[in-house]
């Protein structure tokens, strides 16, 4: 029952993509409802695919490679929609709904087998750096969806070429804070994301320095990353487009990073 | 109702010079005084009159048209003491659909001098609550109107005919805000008193632009325009230690070489944290050095930049302008359709055609059952059945073409042609 709901979710979610992307050419009220109920129908079967498939697991959505991906993608659509509802953006699912389509469908590849329930006291630990983590990137992703929309714009207005997308799009300060409230969230959640695994990891291992150094390293990457924007914008006031082009670098290492560090 | 007769008789910008314009203005003293003036000519049932600086329309349902747009013309030409010959060339005067659709252009401002503007529809409406007001509307004018509203309002927020600005203060202060968003609070400064500069920091002023500076070689005349703007004035030789401080600076001075260069740019963007800074430079020759633009989060317009941007501006309205046409076309085919529900007469006919097949199937019926009946019996029979068929149809025929004049008329209409099964 679980894998038929995953597997609808998939198809909806790619309507939902299709249609947000189409959106920014056809500007029509049907396309924007059509875009907007996938994608609140495509979340609604999400969310019971994954209640489903917890209850048959007796854990939550956060063991194997399949579940990790697939309750990214989920959070990712759920922090688009507060931001949708408190930014108002129109354009901004253009440019993360089809990331989400496309995280979703490599976990729809994935094994889809149960691991075992891991009792054991490293458990919390376990628990809380992965979904701590799972919502940091998260809002690292709505970060690099704002960061294109903020290169794009910023393209048009300093080389004066005035497009549809130009009058389409909002201002250059309000991507660039939103890329920077959604940086100045994700940042310290990923941050204790990034020490509960460390307590986890010195807890199982019983040393900090018995770290898998290919499993550890992509992750310190993406950590000085994120910690170089964030606080190169406070310090120093990097802000526009190197800011943008932060958290897309970000972003992409992050990519890279999970097949280092999960799979 | 016979029939609908709309009609429209005016001049406008395109027909007209403004010195024959300005003659025919109906203040709203004159559309008082016009009328029962225009009521005396018994073909016109509801009239309004629409008068802006760009043209005076008189739109009106008669019972005759041609008399009516005669009518007109010679109320206009008399009231306004103008001889009919002088204006004769300037009159255009549509029928029917197009009257109906050259109503639905002029309020969704594509009859405009800018196309887009957002003023007529204003303009319109006062007219149409004027004419209201003065009862010398009814009940098509009215829908007509409420329509061209509605139609405004839809050409408005579905196609992009006033979405882009088409003066350069007004393309100016979009940039603005595509860079800082809300204008509230934010810093302006002037370099130079141009009257262009002076324009477009009025602008941004409305656009909730708080802080002004300005400076100027001539202290006093950056004092005299500071005053204007509610701003402060700051000395030339001072401003460019202040330049951190503006989110939007504006020049316009006469110098002849670059007062802005880039080293003071990058000093102030440096002060500023990176925070953006939008140059404007209006003047000729240019006051700021090109490069500038080069810089991160600096953003540099200068009067052809601005000019290129309003001209594509406007041929992207050109281009919403047949999308709005598209629309335009659906709802004039609709109204038309409404208009043909007002008619009682083919519904009458259609009635009387249903009674007479049901009478003469009856009768045949009847007359096959006697078929002793003489010639003159059989007569007798059809006269007294189309002698009943007559009565009965008399009463509501008439109560029909009354109901049709009013407010409510398409309602007895549908209702007539539902309870009489003619749609089906």
């Amino acid at each position: 029952m679980a894998n038929i709901t995953f597997n609808s979710t998939l198809i909806i979610y790619l309507i939902a993509a299709l249609g947000y992307t189409l959106y920014l050419v056809y500007r029509t009220p049907l396309v924007k409802s059509i875009s907007f109920f996938s994608l609140e129908l495509g979340l609604l079967s999400h969310t019971v695919a994954i209640c489903l498939r917890s209850m048959e697991t007796g854990h939550g959505p956060y063991t194997t490679g399949f579940e990790i991906t697939s309750f990214f993608a989920w959070v990712i659509v759920i922090i688009f929609f507060i931001t949708e509802w408190k930014y108002k953006i129109k354009d901004l699912g253009a440019f993360i709904i089809p990331v989400v389509f496309l995280i979703f469908l490599y976990s729809a590849f994935q094994s889809r087998e149960y691991s075992l329930i891991d009792e054991s006291s490293t458990m919390f630990w376990l628990t809380m750096h992965r979904t701590l983590s799972i919502i940091g990137y998260a809002a690292f992703a709505i970060g690099f969806g704002a960061a294109v929309m903020y290169l794009i714009q910023e393209n048009q207005v300093k080389n004066k070429k005035l497009g549809v997308m130009y009058f389409r799009m909002p201002s250059l300060e309000v991507l660039d804070n939103l890329n920077y409230k959604v940086i100045a969230i994700g940042f310290p959640l990923f941050t204790i994301g990034f020490m509960t695994g460390s307590i986890w990891n010195v807890k199982t291992d019983e040393s900090l320095f018995s770290w898998d150094v290919l499993r550890t390293w992509p992750l310190i990457v993406v950590w000085l990353i994120y910690c170089g924007i964030f606080f190169g914008r406070l310090l120093v006031g990097w802000r526009g487009k190197k800011a943008a082009q932060g958290a897309i670098l970000g972003f992409i290492t992050i990519i890279v990073s999970y097949f280092f560090h999960v799979v | 109702m016979a029939e609908v007769n709309l009609i429209l008789v005016g001049v406008n910008h395109k027909t007209t010079p403004v010195e024959i314009r300005e003659k025919l203005a109906f203040t709203k003293g004159k559309i008082e005084e016009s009328v029962d003036r225009l009521f005396n000519f018994p073909d016109i049932i509801e009239h309004t009159i629409l008068s802006t600086c760009n043209r005076v329309e008189i739109y009106a349902r008669a019972n005759c048209q041609d008399s009516a747009i005669k009518a007109i013309k010679q109320f206009i030409c008399d009231f306004h003491e103008v001889s009919p010959v002088e204006l004769e060339d300037h009159f255009y005067s549509y029928r029917n659909e197009e009257a109906v659709e050259h109503l639905f252009r002029v309020s969704s401002s594509l009859d405009s001098m800018i196309l887009g503007e957002a003023q007529i529809l204003g303009q319109v409406k006062d007219a149409y609550s004027l004419a209201k007001d003065l009862r010398s509307t009814g009940l098509v004018l009215n829908q007509l109107f409420e329509k061209a509203f509605s139609i405004a309002k839809k050409v408005r927020e579905e196609t992009g005919i006033a979405e882009r600005s088409v003066s350069i203060s007004s393309a100016a202060v979009e940039l603005a805000q595509k860079i800082f968003d809300d204008l509230e609070n934010r810093t302006v400064m002037l370099v130079g008193t141009g009257e262009m500069a002076e324009l477009a920091a009025k602008h941004l002023i409305s656009y909730g632009v708080k802080t002004v500076y300005v400076t100027s070689r001539t202290y006093d005349r950056a004092a005299n325009l500071a005053r204007t703007l509610n701003g402060s004035a700051l000395d030339f030789e001072a401003f460019k230690n202040e330049l951190h401080r503006a989110d939007i600076v504006i020049t316009s001075t006469s110098a002849s070489n670059f007062i802005i260069k880039k080293e003071m740019v990058e000093k102030a963007i440096h002060e500023r944290k990176n925070k953006p800074i939008f140059f404007i430079d209006i003047a000729v020759p240019r006051d700021i050095e090109p490069d500038i633009n080069d810089l991160e989060n600096i953003y540099l317009y200068d009067i052809d930049d601005l000019h290129v941007v309003v001209s594509a501006n406007m041929k992207e309205r050109e281009k919403e302008a047949d999308n709005a046409m598209n629309l335009i076309s659906q709802e004039v085919t609709k109204f038309n359709n409404w208009v043909g529900t007002l008619d009682a007469v083919p519904t009458i006919v259609e009635i009387r055609k249903k009674a007479e097949n049901i009478r003469m199937q009856e009768i045949e019926k009847t007359l096959k059952k006697i078929s002793y009946l003489s010639e003159d019996d059989k007569k007798l029979l059809h006269q007294m059945s189309s002698s009943i068929v007559s009565k009965i149809l008399h009463k509501p025929t008439i109560k029909l073409k009354q109901k049709t004049q009013s407010e409510d008329g398409h309602v007895y209409l549908k209702a007539i042609r539902h309870l009489f099964h003619l749609d089906d």
